[in-house]
């Protein structure tokens, strides 16, 4: 390999850099995009279910089942329209007026003076929207032990021995989706700044014939691919640190590993990301199906197939075999890790060594692929 | 020092991509120290050679020797000694012009006191010293070329490699960029100078002529048109149609080719035979025959083996087109503003029916606004336009129905048969049920396109092409055809053909507008328009154009000349 001229270098970087800070459509997905998407995901998107309507009916008038009542009344989880009979709430369910519906049977006192008994309540949710559905299945579940317990303690009464569910989120205490999603907006970001971003420099300048200006001065070929990845980097980079510090300090995330890893972790997976949007537009030499081909390879997979949105143990075996091949579904792992857990050595490791591979991979094949020549 | 810098031994070079070799065999030698021209039409190979000898191309078979280095085992030692300036000049749009030269200055290790004397005597020379912060995108197409080869000098090379240099820039920057060639030449550089611009190969030391991946003549221009010395003919003073002219004389078999030179009709012809005789030819009793200069393109011509016929099958498939207005095509203060760019400015003009109308100018200068507005394609700031008599603006689709439209680069479909393209053209224009058919058929058996009927159009030689696409605009009998730079990138040869099918189709009351930025193409037409930064600077017969500034010194101007004098005439006229 001839030395490397660091003049010839820096020059290259030099001019890399101005291109970035005066073409429109660079800046716009270098600036604008990322933090359109940090505002989009920790504000817009919310998987948490805050207050879902629905229909509660008495059918038991005892002091017991409206206590309970004025329970579900006070959660704020809850806007609870009360209905007289099944069939009415049945049919406001069925036109989406609510998400589902609570029943307190004619027995609910007696049952309840039964000691072994399950929960005399009808819980009926709307399975065509399975995560509401879930959230108001478990809110009534935990209304219910609550109230439970609240009655026995106010009766002097040990709570009932039975099953008590008991939900408690670890690393994420609040459960609030804003803390998982913004590790995994973050990889989103580093995804379309390093492949979207970069799978148009090497076409730009095939396109413009610039190309053809610079393999005929001497510059050699690792001069031309490090001024291609080393601006591309320092911005990456850059705005890792300013995504987490925005997570951080202006949305409260709450981030408890340490700023080296995240930068070690961080540097890995631009090395992927950008390898392979180099790498794209080296082989397409030309931008509009450069950038395609980025937004398929690199932009989808890392929103689909990382974890960060679907979780991954929930899609067909093949799929979740195919996640094992996405850098993204390594960096969302780290990134969450380092929110929420902190230094948890094993996940890092694991996750750091396969980034490893994968930026090798695509910057040694982008270096193969990459001429002195025009064919 | 030994007198080949250069030597070309039977390069061959072929994509993987393509069939036809792009270059078959091509030997020659490049003397240091002086201007060689690498001449041929788009596709000749032109490119593909200047590539190979920088070393960004290997070739297939053959050797390429540049200063005694072979430019891929030795691209090392090869970029220390050449300057290279590709198509469109290879600069970044987005830097400014001093960060582009300091770039380049930058990977070829022009550092210290020498830089900065370097960039001061080459912004001199490029007289680009005004504008070191502006960015090389908002330059205008001459100062752009002038930066590329500024950028392209910077490392002092011997050798300098020039791809179209003069393409998409206007005849006077164009001179400029040629006088600076030869104080470059006159310090000792070798420049290899490419061009589809035939007449530029006469302003070259010596050329390498190229068509089709072949080399036709390489050696001095002036060996090439030596040959066709006293077979280059003129007919003036022609009474009578000088277009019908043209076409009996290329029916003789002593003529070898023949065009239009405004009023007069210029013929090659072959070798050893006698002057055509003008009362057979019917050209008047004033006519005479006038042995003049040869052209280089004429020599190219007669290289290729002689020119097309004269007739047009197509015309004569047509039918006569009747009417009575006088005027056809008008334009009444028209202009057309993009922002606050005036892209066309208070244009006037009038053409009557039958002639061919030409506006002329260089790439950028509103020709082409200009005329999608008489075709209702854009519609004017202000000022009218009209075709038939009928206002654009208020009946578009009307005036649409009464004219052929033939776009840059023969718009056919790729996509398409040959067949889908004569009945989706037809079509449009609202041909229907058996009057289509007809057409179609009579289209297909002109042009001998039955083979062809179910390959696509990229499949088709050249010429083939633009037939088809001429039939395609003029299968609805239109009264007016409008034809936007209907021959760049074409050949000298099918460029003749093309002309000769136009003026068949003049003679049959066809009136024809046509832009173009050909200077010599001008010829063809009755009465051009000069367009210049979107002003008409003069108008008339081309041969009025070049009388008003011929001087005693230059009795005989050419078309470019009369263009850059009457510019010059404009501009300081609007500077007082």
């Amino acid at each position: 390999m001839k030395s490397i001229s660091f003049r010839r270098l820096s020059a290259l970087c030099r001019k890399e850099t101005w291109q970035i800070l005066r073409d429109p459509s660079s800046n716009l997905i270098a600036f604008v995009l990322p933090v359109v998407m940090m505002f989009i995901f920790g504000y817009g998107i919310n998987l948490d279910s805050t207050a879902v309507h629905i229909g509660l009916v008495l059918e038991d008038t005892s002091p017991e089942a409206r206590h309970f009542a004025d329970n579900l009344y006070g959660s704020p989880y809850f806007i609870v329209h009360a209905a007289e009979t099944q069939a009415e709430v049945g049919r406001a369910l069925t036109e989406g007026r609510v998400r589902g519906f609570v029943v307190v049977p004619v027995d609910f006192a007696e049952k309840l003076k039964q000691p072994t008994g399950t929960a005399p309540l009808l819980v009926v949710t709307d399975g065509s929207e399975p995560n509401t559905a879930n959230f108001v299945q478990n809110y009534v579940i935990a209304a219910w032990t609550g109230w439970m317990q609240q009655r026995a303690s106010e009766r002097g009464e040990l709570p009932p021995p039975g099953i008590s569910i008991e939900p408690r989120f670890w690393f994420n205490p609040s459960a609030e989706s804003r803390n998982f999603l913004i590790p995994g907006s973050i990889t989103i970001i580093m995804t379309v700044i390093g492949a979207l971003l970069t799978s148009l420099v090497v076409a730009r300048e095939w396109e413009r014939g610039t190309m053809e200006a610079l393999l005929s001065s001497p510059v050699t070929r690792t001069e031309l691919l490090l001024s291609k990845l080393l601006p591309y980097y320092v911005l990456g980079i850059v705005s890792l640190f300013l995504c987490v510090g925005v997570a951080a300090l202006m949305m409260h995330v709450p981030f408890r590993g340490s700023l080296l890893i995240l930068w070690g972790i961080g540097s890995l997976f631009l090395a992927s990301s950008l390898g392979l949007g180099l790498l794209l537009s080296t082989v397409l030499r030309n931008q509009f199906v450069a950038a395609q081909a980025a937004l398929n390879a690199a932009f989808l997979p890392a929103m689909m197939l990382s974890g960060f949105l679907f979780e991954i143990r929930s899609m067909p075996a093949v799929i979740q075999g195919a996640t094992y091949l996405i850098p993204a579904r390594y960096f969302v792992t780290a990134l969450q890790t380092l929110f929420q857990a902190g230094n948890v050595a094993p996940i890092l490791l694991h996750s750091g060594m396969f980034l490893v591979f994968a930026g090798s991979f695509f910057i040694g094949l982008t270096a193969l692929k990459t001429r002195r020549r025009l064919e | 020092m030994s007198d080949s810098l250069v030597i070309l031994d039977s390069v061959r070079k072929t994509f993987s991509h393509s069939v036809k070799p792009a270059l078959e065999g091509v030997s020659a030698v490049l003397k240091p120290g002086q201007i060689t021209g690498l001449v041929g039409p788009d596709g000749a190979g032109k490119t593909t050679l200047i590539r190979l000898m920088a070393g960004l191309l290997a070739p297939t078979s053959g050797s390429i020797s540049v200063d005694h280095c072979d430019p891929i085992r030795d691209a090392d030692q090869l970029r220390a000694f050449i300057g290279y300036m590709p198509q469109k000049f290879g600069l970044y749009e987005d830097l400014s012009v001093i960060e582009n030269l300091e770039l380049h200055a930058d990977l070829r290790a022009l550092m210290g006191e020498e830089r900065v004397t370097t960039f001061n005597r080459l912004l001199a020379f490029t007289d680009l010293t005004r504008f070191t912060s502006r960015l090389a995108g908002k330059l205008s197409g001459g100062m752009k070329q002038k930066l590329g080869l500024a950028c392209a000098l910077l490392g002092r090379p011997r050798l300098l490699l020039l791809d179209e240099p003069s393409v998409g820039v206007d005849p006077i920057s164009r001179r400029e960029l040629w006088k600076m060639v030869h104080e470059l030449i006159a310090k000792g550089m070798t420049v290899v100078w490419s061009t589809a611009y035939l007449d530029e190969a006469e302003l070259c030391a010596e050329v390498i002529l190229m068509n089709d991946g072949q080399l036709i003549f390489s050696g001095k221009p002036a060996d090439l048109t030596q040959r066709i010395h006293d077979r280059s003919l003129q007919i003036r003073q022609i009474t009578g149609n000088r277009r019908q002219l043209l076409a009996r004389a290329l029916r003789r078999p002593e003529v070898s080719d023949g065009v239009i030179q405004g009023h007069a009709v210029r013929l090659v012809l072959r070798e050893g035979v006698d002057r055509p005789n003008l009362n057979e030819l019917d050209a008047g009793d004033e006519a005479e025959l006038v042995p003049v200069a040869p052209r280089f393109e004429d020599a190219f011509i007669e290289a290729l083996g002689g020119g097309p016929g004269g007739d047009s099958v197509l015309a004569q498939s047509l039918s006569p087109v009747l009417g009575d207005e006088d005027i056809v095509v008008e334009a009444v203060a028209l202009t057309k503003r993009f922002g606050d760019f005036t892209a066309t400015d208070q244009v006037n003009f009038e053409v009557k029916r039958g002639e061919i109308f030409g506006l002329l100018g260089p790439n950028g200068a509103g020709k082409s606004t200009t005329f999608r507005m008489m075709c209702g394609l854009l519609t004017p700031t202000s000022g009218t336009a009209r075709v038939m008599g009928i206002d654009l603006k208020t009946s578009g689709s009307e005036a649409r129905q009464r004219l052929g439209y033939m776009a840059q680069k023969f718009s056919l479909y790729s996509n398409l048969t040959i067949e889908q393209n004569l009945k989706f053209f037809s079509g449009v224009y609202g041909l229907r049920g058996a009057w289509q058919k007809t057409v179609m058929a009579e289209m297909i058996e002109v042009f001998r396109l039955q083979p062809y009927l179910g390959t696509t159009p990229d499949t088709l030689p050249l010429g083939f092409k633009q037939r088809l696409a001429l039939a395609c605009a003029v299968m609805h009998q239109p009264a007016i055809l409008f034809l936007d730079e209907p021959t760049s990138g074409v050949d000298p040869v099918t460029r003749r053909e093309f002309w000769t099918h136009i003026n068949g189709i003049v003679e049959k009351g066809v009136t024809v507008m046509v832009t173009t930025h050909f200077m010599d193409e001008a010829e063809y037409c009755d009465r051009i328009a000069l367009v210049f930064r979107g002003k008409i600077i003069a108008a008339g017969s081309p041969d009025q154009l070049k009388e008003q500034i011929a001087s005693p010194q230059n009795p005989d101007p050419s078309m470019e000349d009369a263009f850059i004098s009457l510019v010059q005439q404009h501009a300081s006229d609007v500077s007082i």
